[in-house]
């Protein structure tokens, strides 16, 4: 079990990383989506995996998992939503303006003209 | 007065210039001088207990882990350095209030000028040597401002921005000093250190500490090499030039070095450093000085060569050589403060400091030639004035000073520069107000009003009436050399005289005298001669060394920030892959000490949906459409996975994000080009898939290697699963660790939530007014519309539902405490209930319905979960203390109440404002000009388009 999660998360950074480094906007916020993803299970694995030990407390249950990772990892899934939005945001608002969606600044091609040249 | 005042009264004070600058320059001046004046009043008032020998102190605790502690200390030599900065300030305020003209802002500069008294006169009562060094940065950063108070003038930008590169350079060496300092006494405190000079000499450390420390005090005093700046810092105005470069700052240095003087000094490395910088400072500032033409570069050198007199006299390390430094420290400051107030009233009257333009002013401005006079005469040692009895005293220490064991080497300098000193005192006097009437003056020179001479006077007067009695001076003086000596060394009993007998210091300073009217009867051959020799440009130095660093460090950085995003997530990913290689490889990993659970069927097809969804999201992502599809199955299975690995809250919480998500991504999409062009080359696509992997490969090991080995130490977790019933009355310790045990976190969660969510409607709005509404507004959609954009199944769906969905989102809130579930749960229930009306009623339908607006909903939910907190004080409890207790209304059951829940009642609206607002800015942005708004909810209405006779047609929206 251990390792399927393990690998899940190597797996979802990869294809996070090789996303954001894309030169479009928007498989670079998929690919910090992605990232996002690996982030939380991450932290949330950082608890060590439990399975069928939810973190209420009952009556005569003695093993619980972990919840203090579950606490951070919640708030944190919240906030990320927030970030990808201002982040989308900001995306189309440099698309919407310069009608290019390109990460990078491109260079100048075709609009300097030679000098003396009207 | 309490020192805290003391201190605190110029930095408040500067906040006043400002607004009285409207009420007149006098005004201005006048709340300035009252400012200074209080302080001065206040400094005072502490007279009695300094003299008694009492060292005044004033402690508060600001940061005690860091050994940072507000702590004020006031004894002779702190009551000394305050008296020459408040009551020359006093001096220097009135005299800019004449000095400046309408031009100049004078709010501004006595603003400045404030700042920089504060911050001197927290240096010299700093206890604490963090807090003195943070004065110490403000000095500098006040000076900065004042030297380059014209801006207009290139000139003083450039000298502003010397000093302040200096002084600053050696203000962080001086950090670094401080900090060696405080590590070896295991104090802060200069008290404590001053009283382990022993524990300080005999550490290793102590070397590097004292280089340190003289690198800070050299560049602040303007000492060998350091000395450029302070000549090009005089394109300040005068009034600054006076007050920081004769009186005040660069006597910080000096300040610091008594200061330390009874820890420091009297090892071989002090004195060869100290004595050596000193006196090639003297010398070589002398010799410089003599052939300046500008009045006030004149004065500048012969400050430094003062500063440099000072410095040799304190790096001798004997007591006497303590008290002639402390006395020529006085002495400096009366007649030098006076010589740059005259300078400045030359140049003031006579529109130039040019001394070659300059000349039989005697007559024309008799007040100014007295004054100026009788202070050059005092600089150049002529007895009956007070320079002549420290330089009495600093040659007479001289004599008994050898340097590299040559006996005569310190004494023959001594003379050497005193020999100069004299000389250009003499033409001083002899090139600005002797001689014959000149008729070319840029402007008729006579005297100013009394604001302009009478401060320079009153520092003559002093100059005049120590130098006759000198007794009036010696118990002051001892007691300031006292407190610098601290216990490690008597006070000399040598009396202050002016007639001490026939020593070889009379002879030295007569020699230096003669000599400098000597050398003042050949000085035009002197002057071609220093003329033609080649000497190095101090300027073109530093701006040579500023631009190679400038340049390397632009060979260094632009390479790593060229701006793009993409290089710097590579060079990011790799670095923190290649610590954390580092990190393992140098390390060491202990055995596995859990065992790998068994994977079950179910598990392993979950990892192979996500492993599959996530390969085809990298391989497909050119169709974008697809890879959000693509992603939308990768959230699904981790908030599958959340719920498989016990984390009930934490799936519910996934799985209502992606749904938002995913529709706000969709929302852009509607915008953004459907396809991803192919544009890197196969080997860019080799180099990022390389980076990838080992990203991946680093993060699988990572976790690998955890998930299989406790932790070493024991989780807090544990006190969280057993106070979560018994402190925070819930049984769910996710929710209960949310709202009571990091209550703070989450409330400083939500609040970036809202500022996102407000970010997002800035931009909206920014977009919407400015060029690219027009854009938006006539933008032809590029994929075909569909007929029926609100189908009547989905609007007739989604309006049962909702009511439903509510339940669920209230049910989920309130079971939050204790089941699964919560404010931030509910909050998405609820934002994707009302999302739902607007995809299947649309946009204007369901805005027209919604009277709250979505920012009120934030602020609404971050005041009531601040008020909750805030209401925790009124019991007497820190913030955010929770409480609950058990309450029985008939017919129900016992409940509980707790405050924690009104605190998620204020995480739920933020969630809920957040998430909405954000969602509403997108589709705002979606409207167009060729599409008027409907305010009905579906497009075909079988009734609206047979209206009854008797209906009205309601009035449509313009857009």
């Amino acid at each position: 079990m251990e390792l399927l999660v393990a690998t899940a998360i190597g797996i979802m950074t990869a294809g996070g990383l090789y996303l954001v480094l894309r030169l479009r906007t928007f498989p670079v916020i998929l690919g910090m989506s992605l990232l996002t993803y690996a982030v939380n299970v991450f932290l949330f694995a950082s608890g060590r995996l439990t399975v069928g030990a939810p973190p209420i407390l009952r009556d005569g249950v003695t093993t619980y998992t972990d919840p203090l990772p579950q606490a951070l990892v919640l708030t944190a899934i919240v906030i990320s939503f927030g970030m990808t939005a201002v982040v989308v945001m900001i995306a189309l608002g440099a698309f919407l303006g310069a009608d290019d969606d390109h990460v990078d600044d491109q260079p100048d091609t075709a609009d300097t003209k030679p000098e003396g040249k009207a | 007065m309490s020192l805290f005042l003391i201190v605190a009264l110029p930095f408040f004070g500067a906040l006043l210039p400002g607004l009285m600058n409207s009420a007149g320059r006098s005004a201005c001046a006048g709340v300035t001088f009252t400012v200074s004046l209080a302080a001065f009043v206040g400094l005072l008032t502490n007279l009695p207990s300094v003299l008694s020998g009492d060292v005044v102190m004033a402690r508060v605790d600001w940061m005690p882990a860091l050994g940072l502690n507000f702590t004020l200390m006031l004894d002779g030599l702190g009551f000394f350095f305050a008296l020459l900065i408040l009551g020359i300030g006093l001096l220097i305020i009135a005299y800019a209030r004449h000095y400046l003209s309408r031009d100049d802002n004078m709010g501004e500069f006595f603003t400045y000028l404030l700042l920089f008294q504060g911050a001197m006169v927290g240096i010299v009562l700093s206890d604490n040597i963090l807090l003195l060094l943070i004065f110490w940065e403000l000095t500098s950063l006040s000076s900065f401002l004042l030297i380059g108070y014209w801006k207009h003038l290139p000139e003083g930008r450039q000298g502003a921005r010397m000093a302040l590169v200096v002084t600053g350079t050696g203000g962080l060496a001086m950090i670094g000093g401080m900090l060696i300092l405080g590590q070896i006494v295991g104090s802060y405190d200069l008290s404590v250190i001053l009283a382990n000079r022993d524990l300080i000499q005999a550490d290793p450390l102590y070397v590097p500490a004292l280089i340190l420390i003289l690198l800070g005090c050299f560049t602040k005093s303007a000492q060998f090499p350091f000395h450029f700046w302070l000549p090009h810092a005089m394109a300040a105005p005068t009034p600054v030039s006076a007050y920081l470069h004769s009186a005040t700052m660069v006597k910080a240095g000096l300040f610091l070095m008594a200061r330390m003087w009874p820890v420091l000094s009297g090892t071989p490395e002090w004195f060869m450093i100290v004595t050596t910088a000193g006196l090639v400072t003297m010398v070589l500032a002398a010799v410089i000085a003599l052939f300046k033409h500008d009045l006030k570069a004149l004065l500048a050198f012969s400050t430094v060569s003062h500063l440099g007199l000072i410095t040799m006299l304190l790096g001798t390390g004997t007591a006497f050589g303590a008290m002639a430094a402390m006395f020529h420290i006085l002495n400096h400051a009366t007649f030098k403060a006076a010589l740059f107030m005259s300078a400045g009233i030359v140049d003031h009257e006579a529109h130039t400091r040019d001394i070659r333009r300059l000349g039989g002013l005697r007559t024309l401005m008799p007040v100014t030639f007295v004054i100026v006079t009788l202070a050059a005469l005092s600089m150049a040692g002529i007895p009956l004035l007070n320079g002549f009895l420290s330089k009495e005293m600093m040659l007479e220490e001289a004599t008994h000073t050898t340097l590299f064991g040559m006996p005569w080497l310190v004494p023959a300098l001594a003379t050497f520069g005193s020999l100069f000193s004299a000389a250009y005192c003499f033409r001083l006097i002899g090139h600005v107000f002797l001689g014959p009437v000149r008729n070319d003056y840029p402007a008729k020179p006579h005297d100013p009003g009394a604001g302009l001479w009478l401060p320079p006077a009153i520092l003559v007067v002093f100059v005049v009436g120590i130098g006759i009695a000198p007794f009036l001076a010696e118990p002051f003086v001892k007691l300031v050399t006292a407190s610098v000596l601290g216990g490690e060394a008597e006070v000399p009993k040598a009396y202050f005289k002016i007639w001490h007998g026939l020593v070889p210091a009379l002879f030295m300073s007569i020699a230096a005298v003669v000599g400098g009217l000597l050398l003042m009867a050949v000085y035009n051959p002197a002057l071609r001669l220093w003329d033609a020799a080649p000497r190095p440009e101090a300027k073109v130095i530093f701006e040579a060394i500023v631009e190679a660093v400038a340049r390397l460090a632009r060979r260094l950085i632009l390479p790593l920030h060229n701006g793009a995003f993409t290089r710097y997530a590579v060079i990011g990913a790799i670095a923190i892959v290649a610590a954390g290689l580092h990190a393992w490889i140098s390390g060491t990993a202990a055995a596995p000490t859990r065992t790998m659970q068994p994977a079950t069927p179910i598990a392993i097809a979950g990892w192979l949906m996500l492993v599959g969804a996530t390969c085809g999201l990298v391989l497909m992502h050119r169709d974008r459409l697809l890879s959000l599809i693509l992603i939308g199955i990768v959230g699904l299975m981790v908030s599958i996975g959340f719920a498989f690995f016990s984390a009930p809250d934490l799936a519910m919480t996934q799985f209502t994000v992606e749904v938002v998500t995913i529709i706000l991504l969709l929302l852009a999409l509607n915008f953004l080009p459907k396809r991803t062009p192919v544009e890197s080359s196969v080997l860019r696509r080799v180099r990022d898939a390389g980076v990838a992997i080992a990203g991946g490969l680093a993060t699988f090991t990572l976790a690998y290697h955890y998930l299989l080995r406790d932790a070493i130490g024991t989780p807090i977790s544990e006190f969280h699963l057993a106070n979560s019933y018994k402190g925070g009355g819930g049984t769910n310790v996710v929710n209960v660790i949310l709202v009571d045990f990091r209550g703070f976190d989450t409330y400083g969660e939500i609040i970036v939530l809202g500022i996102a969510a407000l970010l997002i409607y800035a931009l909206t709005e920014t977009l919407l007014r400015g060029p690219v509404r027009a854009r938006l507004l006539n933008r032809k959609p590029d994929q075909p519309r569909a007929g029926d954009m609100h189908p009547m199944m989905m609007v007739v769906l989604t309006r049962v539902v909702m009511p439903v969905v509510l339940m669920v989102g209230f049910y989920i809130f309130l079971r939050g405490h204790n089941e699964p579930g919560g404010g931030f749960i509910a909050g998405l229930i609820v934002s994707i209930a009302v999302v739902m009306q607007y995809m299947a009623s649309g946009f204007a339908w369901t805005s027209a319905r919604l009277k709250y607006p979505y920012h009120g909903v934030i602020g609404a939910g971050v005041l009531i979960a601040g008020l909750t907190g805030i209401g925790s004080w009124f019991v007497g409890k820190p913030f955010l203390t929770s409480d609950f207790t058990y309450v029985r209304i008939p017919p129900f059951q016992e409940f509980e109440l707790a405050t924690a829940a009104l605190f998620d009642l204020g995480v739920f609206l933020s969630v809920v404002g957040a998430v909405m607002l954000s969602l509403e800015s997108f589709s705002r942005l979606a409207r167009r000009a060729d599409e008027t708004d409907s305010e009905y909810p579906m497009d075909i209405d079988p009734s609206r388009d047979n209206p009854p006779p008797d209906a009205v047609q309601p009035a449509r929206e313009s857009v």
